[in-house]
């Protein structure tokens, strides 16, 4: 079953974005699963530009490829090698060691709370 | 992130219209992923495509394969009348034999690539893919009519279920009766046996679609559950997993095994996919003149003619899988000459990097060449490989 942290907010595209500035996000745990195994991970590199609502990356599982867009506008400060290296972080633990990428905030887009993003993801 | 597929709501809708295998309720109690496949709510994954594909190639996998079509022909012409309809030779087929082999439109195109069980000296079980087995029955009715042969559609009283792995052997006898076990076990590749399994009167043959050992066996769709939980419990020591649609994907593409769609359709023939060895051009009927067979004519002229594109394997040189449908490029460097497409891609869970199926241009099919294919827009490195490219070891 999908988990949906209270202190994370959300995308309609399945990213999560945590608090402060620089910020972190990834995909949810919704995204994993329906995904299946992910195996590949193209990031931006520091100090890119990313703009909300803009790709920034793609996600390559087994069977399909997503693209990843940017829950906020801002400039990359860092990026998880840990998950680009091993990209089954992002499915065993999407919020925490499966980050994608840390940024500075000049905007964000338009975000959900966990319980609207739930009720969002459950059709 | 866009390709999420919404589930939850795709499941509901698509159930009103998709048919269930008789295996149904065993998935949702293992809690699978279910999608629509041809018509059918079919198992995509239990739980991870990478760990299904890993468990079939290192211990054995079972899979719900009852989308299949299954057609029996029999009567005193049936092996005349498939002789007709297909592009193999069936008559040549000894009882207890199965051919891979295809049906073709009288332009030579495919219309379904086949396993044919002979099952007795007027009996042939026809096995088609899900997506086309109405078709191939229409077909085979309309091409035995001047027959002595009847052609009966029994897919929806038969459930197909497959145990394939290095361990299917240890598996299948386990529960097999004991008076069958040995000729269960002799069985060799491309063989099958009517035998009692888990109490089951079932049709064994050792065929299968992963490039390992393993069974496929038919049963009546009604004895299908309790023979699944039967090969399931005795699996589990040998490490045997159920294995969904996504394993059987990967698996099938690593074994360089086509699927019907991607590397052969309407527009293809045997030719093109590599394949021109099932087509028997030197079947002779009883007199010892040339026997006439659908598509025979086209499909003559083609052999004797280099076709204009021909089905390769190609392996990634980088990280990123080329995919169904995607452009294959002169190279890197020549990014701008599109040379063919991709049929089937997917990063390689045995292999470790991406692989894929195209058709190319004869002259850039030989092993070694280097190419690209255009993925999402960047010239992606491949180099033309030798199919398969997994091969199990002996």
């Amino acid at each position: 079953m999908s988990t949906f942290p209270a202190d994370l907010s959300y995308t309609a595209e399945h990213e999560w974005l945590a608090q402060g500035d620089p910020v972190a996000f990834g995909i949810t745990d919704t995204a994993s699963e329906a995904l299946g195994d992910i195996v590949y991970l193209e990031l931006p590199a520091v100090g890119d530009e990313i703009v909300a609502g803009a790709v920034c990356g793609e996600i390559e599982s087994t069977k399909s490829v997503s693209e990843l867009f940017s829950p906020v506008s801002g400039t990359v400060v860092e990026v998880n090698q840990a998950a680009v290296d091993d990209p089954s972080l992002v499915n065993s633990d999407p919020y925490g060691a499966g980050w994608l990428l840390k940024a500075t905030v000049t905007a964000t887009g338009p975000l959900l709370s966990a319980a609207e993003y739930q009720v969002l993801t459950a059709g | 992130m866009t390709d999420v597929p919404d589930l939850q709501s795709q499941s509901d809708q698509q159930s009103q219209s998709d048919r269930h295998s008789p295996l149904h309720a065993e998935h949702l109690a293992l809690d699978a992923v279910m999608v629509p496949f041809a018509g059918w709510l079919m198992p995509l994954r239990y739980s991870s495509d990478l760990a299904e594909h890993r468990c079939v190639r290192r211990a054995a996998g079972i899979f719900d394969l009852s989308h299949m079509g299954e057609l029996r022909v029999e009567g005193a012409q049936a092996g005349a009348a498939l002789d007709y309809a297909l592009v193999g030779n069936l008559t040549a087929v000894p009882v207890g034999k199965a051919r891979y082999t295809m049906i073709c439109a009288a332009d030579g195109g495919v219309i379904d690539d086949l396993v044919v069980y002979r099952t007795g000296a007027q009996a042939y079980l026809v096995v088609a893919n899900a997506s086309n087995a109405e078709v191939v029955f229409a077909e085979l009715l309309a091409r035995a009519a001047g027959f002595e042969a009847s052609v009966t559609d029994e897919s929806a009283q038969t459930a197909l279920i497959a145990v394939q792995g290095p361990h299917a052997q240890r598996i299948v006898t386990a529960v097999t009766a004991a008076g069958d076990v040995d000729a269960v076990a002799n069985l060799k590749y491309y063989t099958g046996l009517p035998a009692t399994v888990a109490g089951v009167e079932a049709l064994v043959a050792r065929t299968g679609y992963t490039g390992e050992d393993g069974f496929e066996l038919f049963v009546p769709a009604a004895r299908a559950a309790e023979l699944w939980r039967a090969l399931l419990a005795a699996g589990e020591p040998a490490g045997l997993v159920p294995a969904g649609l996504s394993a059987r994907d990967s698996l099938r593409l690593e074994a360089g095994m086509p699927l019907y769609g991607n590397e052969l359709d309407r527009t293809t023939t045997p030719f093109e996919a590599g394949l021109g060895r099932v087509v028997k051009l030197d079947k002779v009927d009883a007199d010892g003149a040339p026997l006439a067979f659908v598509g025979r004519g086209p499909l003559a002229a083609r052999r004797s003619s280099p076709p204009a594109r021909v089905l390769v394997g190609l392996e990634g040189l980088g990280r990123r899988a080329a995919r169904h449908g995607f452009a294959v490029l002169a190279g890197v460097e020549k990014a701008d000459v599109v040379v063919g497409h991709v049929t089937s891609g997917a990063p390689s869970p045995s292999l470790g990097h991406p692989i894929a199926m195209a058709y190319v241009t004869p002259e850039l099919s030989a092993a070694g060449t280097l190419l690209a294919v255009d993925v999402r827009g960047r010239a992606e490195p491949v180099r033309v490989v030798a199919l398969p490219f997994y091969r199990r070891p002996q």
